[in-house]
């Protein structure tokens, strides 16, 4: 277990050392994120060695948001003044995008499988 | 009352009413009595009640969210497990989240603007599809006010991890790697809990999306904000 954390907590310092480095404005976490992937990817971190604490912390991710969502009793004063926009733009936009990027994957996969075998064929233009 | 505001008072509170809440939701069955809206909700009602600030709690729950990092790394595994599906359609993913962040960005301001919302509320709501430090981020560089982004960001996580895979039926999107993106897109890691309990498979294609439209909207937010003239 210790070489678990160790790993996850080493590849979130990587993300932080290159944030620090560079200035870019993405989040440690999520940079740490694609070093893992790409150090899975590359043999250099093998699944078991880190498998029962990131299923762990996969599985439970809600409950690490509880906190931030607490949050919300400091901006009663703003909400309670405009809580239809706040409440119409949050539930309305990710109606939106759940639909926009589920349809267009689908439609693009599907034009890409219908034209696959014209590129194939048509190699030799 | 000093032992109120002790740290591990505070996070054992956090712990006992979110079991209370799993425990509630397994017993009734009922998708609204969501663990973390229904935790939330309780724990503000008793910080409320017994007179604690959000400061004095986040001592203890600052412990908690030091996780939320670690956790985001931690969705490498599933994410490099799905590597070859990853690959074999590179371009439908990157075109619909790309459709996905712009139009999320564009939908919020519109439907934000014609409610009659002032321009920092507006602008705290632009970034709010994707996960919190990126959202605070943008919010804070286009005008917005952080703190709000913040409370928005979990409220569209857990109105996308509950209403997420009805939306998906009602709008005819079948495929589950589909499916998993747009929860992902729309609702960042909250809405991958809720996609990880269906499989790994969707989760992992959530853990895409929420990386995905992260690194878009951080790159992108401005730009089209100040195209559509609202920034």
């Amino acid at each position: 277990m210790i070489v678990q954390f160790g790993i996850l907590l080493s590849f979130l310092a990587a993300g932080e050392f290159i944030v620090w480095l560079t200035g870019v404005n993405i989040p440690s976490s999520i940079i740490g994120m694609l070093l893992l992937t790409s150090a899975l990817k590359g043999g250099i971190v093998k699944p078991y060695q880190i498998e029962r604490l990131s299923n762990f912390l996969v599985h439970n991710l809600g409950f690490f948001f509880v906190p931030a969502g607490v949050g919300l009793m400091n901006c009663f004063g703003i909400i309670s003044e405009q809580w239809l926009p706040i409440l119409g733009a949050s539930v309305g936009s990710t109606v939106i995008i759940i639909a926009v990027s589920g349809q267009v994957h689908s439609m693009v996969r599907r034009s890409l499988s219908r034209k696959q075998p014209l590129t194939q064929s048509g190699i030799a233009e | 009352m000093e032992f109120l505001t002790d740290k591990f008072f505070l996070i054992a509170v956090t712990f006992v009413f979110y079991i209370g809440a799993q425990r509630l939701q397994r017993a009734t069955g009922i998708i609204l009595i969501n663990p973390i809206l229904i935790s939330i909700a309780a724990i503000i009602c008793f910080l409320l009640l017994l007179d604690i600030d959000y400061a004095t709690y986040q001592r203890g729950g600052e412990y908690i969210d030091f996780w939320l990092k670690p956790a985001v790394v931690a969705l490498g595994l599933p994410l490099y497990r799905q590597l070859p599906a990853i690959r074999k359609q590179v371009l439908p993913l990157l075109v619909s989240e790309l459709c996905g962040c712009v139009a999320g960005i564009v939908s919020v301001v519109v439907i934000a603007k014609l409610l009659g919302a002032s321009h920092e509320v507006i602008m705290s709501l632009a970034p709010k599809a994707v996960t919190t430090p990126i959202a605070m981020e943008v919010s804070a560089a286009v005008g917005g006010i952080p703190s709000l982004t913040a409370a928005v960001v979990v409220s569209t996580g857990i109105f996308g991890g509950i209403a997420g895979f009805k939306i998906l039926k009602l709008s005819r999107v079948k495929s589950p790697i589909a499916q998993g993106l747009s929860i992902g897109t729309a609702a960042h890691a909250v809405g991958t809990s809720a996609a990880m309990e269906r499989s790994e498979r969707y989760g992992a294609f959530s853990s895409l999306g929420l990386t995905l439209n992260g690194l878009l909207t951080a790159i992108l937010a401005p730009f089209v904000l100040h195209l559509i003239g609202a920034y």
